[in-house]
């Protein structure tokens, strides 16, 4: 590993790489490449950039192009600069049905933009979200940072919006 | 019929096949016709086009010739309606996205897609919504991409990891977004990368050059021999009217199979070069004149006469390059022993001849080009292989990936595109130390029938783990080879190198190898233009001078044949010296450069590369002709051609030839056979010279500067196997001097010091400073190895 590397990511996302690192084969660290993305994204509020993903390749001994197709690939992984919390409202049927479209207008109302912008105080992200969140009995719902609100109302969202730091 | 035979049907007929083979390789050689897109016989089966879709009996749904692999009794029906059909409906699937521009791309007329098309596709299209875009990327100066037309065959992508050996492009994004490419900007750096051109199938990936500059069908192909390395890549050169207009690979299985280095491909942009010379041309009272061949020839007759006459024939020296045609050097050694000249050289980038007489007929690689891919354990002394010598480094490659041990010893850690073995990177004056280390190391292992001279060499060698590791990998292969390339070739102690790995290869049972710079290295030594060999390679009782002895001694009268003494010579400032200060320079080149202009006196312009006919002998021996493929651009005439004319105006006896094949009779009869072998011939070591406070000097040639073609191809130029003009030091070493990067510092050989910028390099060693050269920077620091100083400017 070279000091850029090093200092590029944290210690504790290498701490967390090598957690996963211990559940493969020594000759198969790649495996570990999507849990390593994950750290790194974390560790920079939510997106990678092309120094993390050079770093995680390093780490893992991967070519750089092999990291950014799985970068690119996966939707859970933002490489362009996007706003700290992530908000995916589902859209998919059973949302739809529960009245999901009223969700993602009052969201973009109430932050000042739309679907797939961040605010430009760098806090909310409203990420398309394609599929199905698997919580459909739910509905509507929103994932905010990995953690999933279900049955929701304006109100709720308010409530849930305001209280993020 | 064997164990692994099986028979199947395919249209009725029956077929032999090797088990576990995949259909479409059977289909294939006994010319039955799939078509495809992603499979690739060099490739591994990527099976992601589904073009080769064909029917197997008793399997429910048409299946994959590329990934079907053949079962004894398979019926397959290529031709059917079900194949019939499934293929249409793949070409009409991948035509949804591709763009309608073939009237303006350059793949037009040669294009897998647009072939199938014909063959397969419907006249009309039945989808009527949006075709996806794909915004181009710059992947550097060879590679054009129109990413739009790309059918994500992946082929480019799978060269990268498994020919390559460096995973450059690749598909990111997902489903309809998916792309094909680099991801992040970046120029693709690959010494291969242009065979992902002839890879594509389709528009996607084409010569950046090459670019709307001609229609396909308008060229004519016409075969070569391509003439920047020691191998002799077959190439086909595509020819518009009287110019080249693009170079590709032909195949040939033993030698360069189906690729070609970016270096032969793109250099013919070099023949095109503005400064190429296109009349003959004197100087008279300082100034050039242009004038007709004959007055021209009547010039180089009596200036030449004039040296003779009042000094003595013993005051020409003669340089040629050594990509010169076999039958150029041969009628250049002959014009020079017709006037009584014998200093004739060919090796410029060497110093150490001392040893010589000991080579057998010619410098020679050790064993067959193909043959790389079987070694069992290399040793490497000084080389760059990848960039020296691209496509035996690709054979070696494969060896190591099927667990070869490639052992390297280098004065610098280039980077290599597969796993080493074993590596140890030393300055010059320790490569001999390693070496002798090596030498102690099988000596302790042998069972003891070392010749004694071996062993007093050794005695006092200093022996670690890591070169009973390299002696024991040696001795334990089978097939193993030692190979000298061109940094220890031009080592101020190449004869000791050269010794010494004679010797392990001797003791460890391995072969021995040479890997020669130039396209004709090899048949410079069998024509007999080197100093102390006759034509025909045949010993010769009277040694001339060679290449550095010609220019240290500043002899009075210089003749050059496509050389450029200040950028192709071992030691520059004395190259450039001699030239300013000798009373006559006639060159014979094909360009003129405000260098030539100013020491020579007669400038002859010679036809490049692909205007002459004539053959090359490899580093492996093997010999191969070719003609001209197109005419010599202005006045300018093949050399062999001038050099007969040349013979006839001194009244030289037999120099009547009518073609260049008749001169290449000639000389294989000479040579008679040809025998690769090379001998061991070693002596003790001699003590090293180093002046203990001195840095030492490392010398390479980047890829791209290795003649004057390379370096007018201006495409070629713009990639980063270029000169650089700077000292690359590593950080311990601009920590002591107080410099860092990008800083000037003033660097000092002999009495000369030249201003140069500093790149920081961590892979030169400890006190060393590493030059490229052939940059004009560097040219008054002189000799390209030995010691060196460098300080803050
Ligand atoms: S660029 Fe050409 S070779 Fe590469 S995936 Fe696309 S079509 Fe295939
Ligand atoms: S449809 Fe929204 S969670 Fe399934
Ligand atoms: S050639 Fe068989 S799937 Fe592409």
């Amino acid at each position: 590993m070279t000091e850029t590397t090093k200092t590029i990511l944290s210690e504790h996302t290498r701490s967390e790489i090598d957690m996963w690192l211990e559940k493969y084969p020594e000759d198969q660290k790649r495996s570990a490449v999507l849990a390593a993305l994950r750290e790194a994204q974390h560790q920079n509020d939510g997106y990678l950039t092309t120094e993390l993903m050079d770093a995680v390749a390093e780490y893992l001994g991967m070519s750089n192009i092999a990291v950014y197709e799985v970068a690119s690939f996966y939707s859970m992984f933002e490489t362009e600069p996007v706003g700290r919390h992530s908000i995916s409202v589902c859209t998919n049927i059973s949302c739809l049905l529960m009245g999901s479209d009223d969700i993602v207008n009052h969201v973009e109302k109430k932050l000042g933009i739309k679907t797939g912008e961040s605010t430009a105080d760098g806090k909310f992200y409203i990420k398309c979200e394609e599929e199905c969140l698997a919580a459909c009995c739910g509905g509507p719902m929103m994932m905010i940072d990995h953690k999933y609100y279900e049955n929701l109302t304006t109100d709720k969202v308010d409530e849930i919006l305001d209280s993020l730091d | 019929m064997s164990d692994d035979q099986i028979t199947i049907e395919v249209d009725g007929k029956s077929l032999k096949a090797d088990k576990g083979q995949m259909l479409i390789e059977v289909t294939d050689a006994n010319d039955i016709y799939v078509p495809r897109f992603c499979y690739h016989k060099k490739l591994t089966v990527a099976a992601n086009c589904r073009m080769c879709l064909v029917e197997v009996e008793k399997a429910p749904k048409p299946l994959p010739a590329c990934a079907t692999p053949v079962m004894d009794g398979m019926v397959v029906k290529t031709q059917s309606n079900v194949a019939i059909d499934a293929q249409k409906s793949i070409m009409e699937f991948l035509l949804i996205n591709h763009p309608l521009d073939c009237p303006i791309c350059d793949q037009g007329g040669e294009c897998e897609l647009q072939d199938l098309a014909m063959g397969y596709g419907g006249d009309v299209s039945r989808y009527q919504e949006k075709k996806r875009v794909v915004k181009d990327k710059n992947i550097g100066p060879l590679i054009q991409t129109d990413l739009t037309r790309c059918i994500h065959c992946t082929r480019c992508v799978r060269f990268g990891e498994e020919v390559a050996g460096l995973r450059e492009m690749g598909a990111t994004g997902r489903g309809e977004n998916m792309e094909i490419g680099t991801y992040i900007e970046k120029s693709v750096s690959s010494e291969m990368s242009g065979n992902i051109i002839d890879l594509c199938p389709v528009g996607a990936l084409t010569s950046k050059p090459f670019r709307y500059s001609a229609r396909t069908w308008e060229l004519v192909q016409k075969d070569g021999v391509a003439p920047h390395d020691s191998v002799g890549s077959n190439i086909h050169f595509h020819v518009k009217g009287d110019r080249v207009k693009r170079v590709a690979p032909a195949e040939n299985e033993s030698i360069n199979e189906v690729w070609l280095s970016d270096r032969d491909r793109f250099s013919y942009e070099g023949v095109y070069s503005d400064d190429r010379l296109q009349t003959p041309m004197i100087k008279e009272d300082g100034s050039w004149k242009e004038v007709d061949w004959e007055t021209a020839l009547d010039v180089v007759k009596d200036k030449l006469n004039g040296v003779i006459d009042s000094h003595s024939a013993e005051q020409i020296g003669i340089l040629a390059s050594p990509s010169s045609t076999l039958e150029e050097l041969y009628l250049l050694q002959k014009f020079a022993s017709g006037i009584g000249a014998n200093n004739i050289d060919t090796r410029l980038r060497q110093a150490d001849f001392s040893d010589q007489d000991s080579v057998s007929q010619f410098p020679y690689l050790g064993q067959a080009v193909s043959e790389f891919e079987s070694v069992q354990s290399a040793l490497l002394i000084g080389s760059n292989l990848r960039k020296e010598q691209p496509i035996i480094n690709h054979r070696l490659r494969k060896a190591a990936l099927k667990g070869a041990a490639v052992m390297l010893l280098n004065p610098v850690d280039y980077d290599f595109n597969y796993p080493l073995a074993a590596k140890s990177i030393v300055a010059p004056d320790q490569l001999s130390v390693e070496l002798t280390a090596i030498l102690k190391a099988l000596i302790e292992s042998s069972d003891g029938s070392v010749d004694a001279q071996a062993k007093q060499c050794a005695e006092n060698a200093n022996v670690t783990d890591a070169h009973r590791t390299i002696a024991s990998k040696l001795v334990d292969s089978d097939n193993a080879i030692v190979l000298l390339g061109n940094i220890a070739t031009a080592h101020p102690q190449f004869s000791l190198l050269r010794s010494l790995a004679g010797l392990i290869a001797k003791i460890s049972n391995s072969k021995l190898g040479y890997l020669s710079e130039a396209a004709n290295s090899s048949g410079a030594w069998l024509a007999g233009a080197v100093p102390h060999r006759n034509a025909g390679g045949k010993e010769c009782t009277s040694a001339g001078l060679n290449s550095n002895e010609m220019l240290q001694a500043k002899l009075k009268a210089y003749v050059l044949m496509g050389v450029e003494p200040e950028l192709d010579c071992w030691d520059s400032r004395a190259a450039r010296a001699a030239m300013n200060d000798a009373d006559l320079v006639i060159s014979l080149t094909a360009y003129r450069s405000d260098e030539i202009e100013n020491y020579a006196d007669v400038m002859l312009p010679i036809s490049a590369f692909v205007e002459t006919s004539g053959s090359y002998i490899n580093n492996e021996g093997i010999s191969q002709s070719f003609t001209g493929a197109v005419p010599p651009l202005g006045e300018a005439r093949p050399a062999w051609k001038l050099l007969r004319v040349l013979g006839n105006i001194f009244n030289l006896d037999d120099f009547e030839y009518q073609s260049s094949s008749d001169v290449n009779t000639e000389v294989m009869q000479s040579i008679g056979d040809i025998k690769a072998e090379n001998m061991d011939h070693w002596r003790s070591p001699v003590a090293i010279e180093k002046n203990a406070a001195d840095l030492q000097r490392i010398t390479e040639t980047p890829m791209n500067m290795i003649d004057p073609i390379c370096r007018r191809a201006v495409s070629l130029q713009k990639t980063d196997n270029v000169s650089d003009g700077a000292i690359h030091i590593n950080t311990a070493l601009a920590d002591k001097n107080n410099l860092s990067d990008a800083d000037t510092a003033k660097v000092e050989q002999d009495d000369d010091a030249v201003n140069l910028k500093v790149v920081i390099d961590d892979r030169v060693p400890d006190d060393c400073v590493l030059i490229q050269s052939a940059h004009p920077a560097q040219i008054d620091l002189g000799a390209a190895f030995g010691s060196i100083r460098i300080a803050k400017a």
